[in-house]
């Protein structure tokens, strides 16, 4: 595990070492681009775009897809999705909680109900 | 534990509402002294906070409720030899109404949970804020998390389950 950890860190880093790639994130932070585009923004050859899109989309930076003979590019739904996730445990284990809260609560009513007639009675 | 409606638990809701704090909300069907009373007595404490489906056990639970008071849980896990400790020092106790307490087993990077207790009839509504020191302490923590041991099963099932159904 350690392992895979390790080359998933590895891949990011070495993705964002490049300032192209840097730029290519910013840029498609801005708005969603075509490898095309990215290039000519870039002054660079399609292969040469190519190649920095396919070492991002390696990282799980980049997501791109292919509509007839245009490929679009966008920045990585994985950050978003683990910080869903991370929140959605998060709330399971407060509900948990809760949910045993509850329990408690019942009981300290039912008590207090009860010393309550006590007092009284 | 027949007294109450049976039905179906108040919802928890969770959210991330800035670049540097979570809120948790819910409602408990009681008065805002005893939901105060169940969060600052460890002997409550220790029925709720570490629920079966956890799968850890309380070691110990040490509460100073007071301002400025410390507390400190351990907890056991089957998995892990070491006994887990999440220890820190309550900021503000007011009663019933208000509870501010720091998360120090991280070191600087813990961060600042303030629990309000507001009564609306018979009902108590719960809301719990953490406020963590900056955007990337949260991030790393989220990141952290992610890729550690549950992160990391969760997203194998997923991929598994999406395998499965698409092929």
């Amino acid at each position: 595990m350690v392992q895979h950890i390790q080359t998933r860190l590895d891949a990011s880093f070495s993705a964002l070492s490049d300032a192209t790639r840097r730029g290519v994130l910013e840029q498609l932070g801005r708005a969603d681009a075509s490898i095309t585009d990215l290039a000519e923004t870039f002054r660079m050859t399609l292969t040469g775009m190519k190649k920095h899109v396919g070492v991002l989309e390696q990282a799980g930076l980049v997501t791109t897809q292919k509509v007839g003979r245009v490929r679009t590019c966008r920045l990585g739904r994985r950050r978003l999705e683990e910080e869903a996730a991370w929140i959605e445990r998060h709330r399971r284990l407060w509900a948990a909680r809760f949910d045993a809260l509850d329990k408690v609560i019942e009981e300290l009513k039912r008590k207090e109900k009860v010393d309550g007639r006590r007092k009284k009675g | 534990m027949a007294a109450g409606k049976k039905g179906e638990p108040n919802p928890t809701t969770a959210e991330r509402v800035s670049e540097r704090e979570t809120v948790v909300t819910r409602s408990f069907n009681g008065p805002a002294r005893l939901v105060f009373e169940a969060w600052t007595t460890p002997a409550l404490l220790m029925r709720w906070w570490v629920p079966k489906s956890l799968g850890m056990t309380f070691i110990s639970c040490d509460v100073d409720a007071r301002t400025g008071g410390s507390y400190r849980f351990v907890f056991g896990h089957p998995a892990s030899e070491q006994p887990m400790a999440f220890f820190g020092r309550y900021i503000e106790v007011t009663p019933h109404s208000r509870l501010v307490w720091t998360n120090e087993e991280s070191g600087e990077g813990g961060a600042v949970t303030t629990v309000t207790f507001e009564e609306r009839g018979a009902v108590t509504l719960v809301v719990m804020r953490d406020l963590y020191p900056s955007k990337d302490v949260l991030d790393a923590a989220i990141a952290s998390e992610s890729i550690g041991e549950f992160g990391e099963s969760f997203e194998q099932l997923d991929e598994l389950l999406a395998g499965s159904g698409a092929e």
